[in-house]
């Protein structure tokens, strides 16, 4: 971990990660390798044991998963980094995180999908799969990184929106972010704001593991701590015990939900540039944000009334930020390296307000700003 | 010295989880649930430091059941979650309670490595040759030619034998009962806790209801029975050909040896990593 004060360094987001995950106290890392993610397991196996941490190379992702479950009910700040195959054998795990509140970070450095896919071009093709990967209902935080910068200060702010909801938070990078290399200041460790989960203030007799307080988040006691309680993939009452009684377990979901719809303010994240005069609008996240905003940047320059509204936060999708833009453009440009996976979004909350242009691509190279900009000159 | 069955039920029984348990009668489950508490009972462990974790099946239901700290994972990644916990605290002593399709089937991979790698974890693996909860499938330890409701017609492939597979794989400590030496499984059960060291014990159970309907093995005793004939301790089975040795069970320790522990040698690793950065 870099030292105290501030520090000018030159990192690649992989390496960003790694310190943004140190400096928001992780000290557990179980994964397994692959390209593009592996620098950070590579490097975290380096840091983690210099600062009493832990790092273990398991025998497939779906084991990675199961361990930083096991290391967050054990009391410790974890994660895992992958990319698309592993992020699929992730999904398994991902859901009993979901249901048991088990708070973790999951980092996916995107590559070209399906399967096997374009190793080790880029892509944004897991928005969705980010979104509804494992089964059944469930709330979930998805957020985007497009600099060295972000990789070190979202990855801190997930980790806090982890352990202040007690959720997974999925982290999207992506393998042009993940590789490129930024002078960044990383700031004075002692002045990164780092939040922990809120431990039991009962005795253990009165401790019951999944009532939520005021917000709907349980207060989590660690294994080991004396508050010796049940967990389970099952759905559970507030004792933490299996229960099929229909009143309980529409409680349960209901509550899963609610804890993060009253933490949208905090949790959905957005950068907007030139907005207040807009009158159309690109929605990038990403390695593509950055396109964006220089196309954006030269179509100002040539008159044309454009702004940007960069994504960190992709779910819950940041509805509240969006609509008012729909309402004020008349146009509305969503660059993707997909077929349109936010763009669906964006179509979902406009109501009509907006035309939806897409600009998509799948073929392993990136969204230029030039392809961009040819789009802006003409809607 | 025996502990009286209720004083064992009031100490480690969760009086506020609602019972009844999911175990048909006659099922061997209770059995090795049973000696656990015993061994864990004699050897004074702190509830407060007992992480019992399960993976899904009749077994998994065990730690809903009892009063430590209990995890109930998914289906085949209970060791998982246990490696998990027991790297970030090795205070605590974790047990691992499967099945022989969630431990060798779905979690096989994890069950190899989790012997290979050889943290200080305690694996119970109870082998009743189903998939009891699913219905009665074939699962990788139903024996050649047995009809489950995935084989009608007869099963076509090999067992595996568990404890020589784990003994492979190199945990540091193999065992096996069956639930017909419900005083050997305490004793094995205690053996495998106190055993520095990935520590398994495979007991060979009972499913009359998904398994022994199907094979015409009888009941629960008539199945027990069967299990006290087949078995033979590993001295006998030393001196019986390989021939002999089909349909046996060999019961007792199979491995016990002092192989390092990955937990321990975590700590080494910690200090150089420390005396490395002070360098730089």
């Amino acid at each position: 971990m870099y030292d105290q004060g501030k520090q000018r360094l030159l990192l690649q987001g992989n390496e960003a990660i790694v310190q943004g995950a140190l400096a928001a106290g992780c000290r557990f890392f179980a994964g397994y390798p692959i390209t593009p993610a592996s620098e950070i397991a590579e490097q975290l196996s380096v840091e983690l044991p210099a600062v009493g941490g832990t790092f273990i190379q398991m025998e497939d992702e779906i084991a990675g998963m199961g361990a930083i479950i096991g290391a967050s009910l054990a009391g410790v700040k974890s994660m895992t980094a992958t990319s698309g195959p592993g992020f699929s054998l992730i999904q398994e795990n991902l859901g009993f995180a979901c249901v048991a509140e088990v708070p973790c970070v999951i980092v996916n450095v995107m590559r070209g999908g399906p399967s096997t896919g374009l190793p080790t071009c880029p892509a944004q093709g897991d928005v969705q799969m980010a979104r509804w990967g494992t089964h059944g209902d469930h709330p979930i935080v998805v957020l985007s990184v497009s600099t060295v910068m972000d990789s070190f200060t979202i990855t801190v702010k997930a980790f806090n929106i982890a352990e202040k909801y007690r959720v997974p938070v999925i982290l999207l990078s992506d393998e042009i972010v993940a590789h490129t290399r930024e002078c960044v200041e990383l700031p004075d460790i002692g002045e990164v704001k780092v939040m922990d989960r809120i431990r039991p203030s009962v005795p253990p007799d009165w401790y019951k593991p999944y009532e939520g307080d005021a917000r709907g988040v349980p207060p989590m006691a660690s294994f080991g701590d004396g508050y010796r309680h049940h967990v389970t993939g099952l759905i559970h009452d507030e004792m933490g015990f299996p229960t099929q009684n229909p009143r309980e377990v529409e409680s349960f979901h209901k509550r899963l939900a609610r804890k993060i719809t009253r933490g949208f303010p905090d949790v959905q994240m957005t950068r907007g540039y030139f907005l207040d005069d807009a009158e159309i609008f690109v929605i990038a996240y990403g390695a593509v944000a950055r396109s964006a905003l220089r196309a954006v940047q030269d179509a100002r320059e040539i008159g044309i009334k454009v702004g940007l509204m960069q994504l960190i936060t992709l779910f819950p999708f940041p509805r509240r930020t969006i609509t008012p833009l729909l309402k004020q453009c008349r146009s509305v440009l969503v660059p993707e390296m997909n077929l349109g996976q936010i763009s669906r979004e964006v179509q979902r909350v406009n109501e009509g307000f907006c035309t939806v242009v897409k600009h998509n691509r799948v073929d392993g190279k990136f969204i230029t700003p030039r392809e961009i900009y040819s789009h802006l000159i003409k809607i | 010295m025996t502990i009286p069955a209720q004083a064992l039920r009031h100490e480690y029984l969760r009086h506020n989880k609602k019972f009844p348990h999911v175990w048909c009668p006659g099922c061997g489950n209770g059995i090795v649930m049973g000696a656990l508490l015993r061994a864990i009972s004699s050897l004074k462990m702190d509830k407060d430091e007992v992480v019992l974790a399960s993976g899904i099946g009749c077994s998994g239901r065990m730690p809903t059941y009892l009063d430590f700290n209990t995890l109930h994972t998914t289906h085949g990644r209970a060791l998982t979650f246990a490696t998990g916990v027991k790297l970030v605290n090795p205070e605590l002593n974790v047990v691992a309670i499967m099945g022989d399709g969630d431990a060798t089937a779905i979690g096989g991979n994890h069950f190899i490595h989790a012997a290979r790698r050889n943290l200080n974890l305690t694996a119970i693996i109870i082998n009743n040759s189903i998939y009891g909860m699913t219905g009665g499938q074939y699962s990788p330890t139903t024996p050649f030619g047995s009809k489950t409701t995935t084989s009608v017609y007869g099963h076509i492939e090999q067992a595996f034998s568990i404890a020589e597979l784990a003994v492979t794989a190199g945990a540091s400590f193999v065992a096996r009962a069956t639930v017909y030496h419900a005083d050997l499984i305490d004793r094995l059960i205690k053996q495998a806790i106190t055993k520095q060291g990935f520590a398994v014990v495979e007991v060979i159970s009972n499913c009359h209801v998904q398994y022994g309907r199907r094979n015409k093995l009888g009941g629960a005793v008539e199945m027990m029975t069967r299990f006290k004939e087949q078995s033979i301790t590993v001295s006998q089975a030393a001196k019986m050909s390989p021939e002999e040795l089909e349909e046996r069970t060999t019961i007792g320790v199979l491995a016990d040896r002092e192989i390092p522990i990955s937990t321990e040698e975590y700590k080494k690793v910690r200090t150089r990593a420390r005396e490395m950065k002070e360098k730089v």
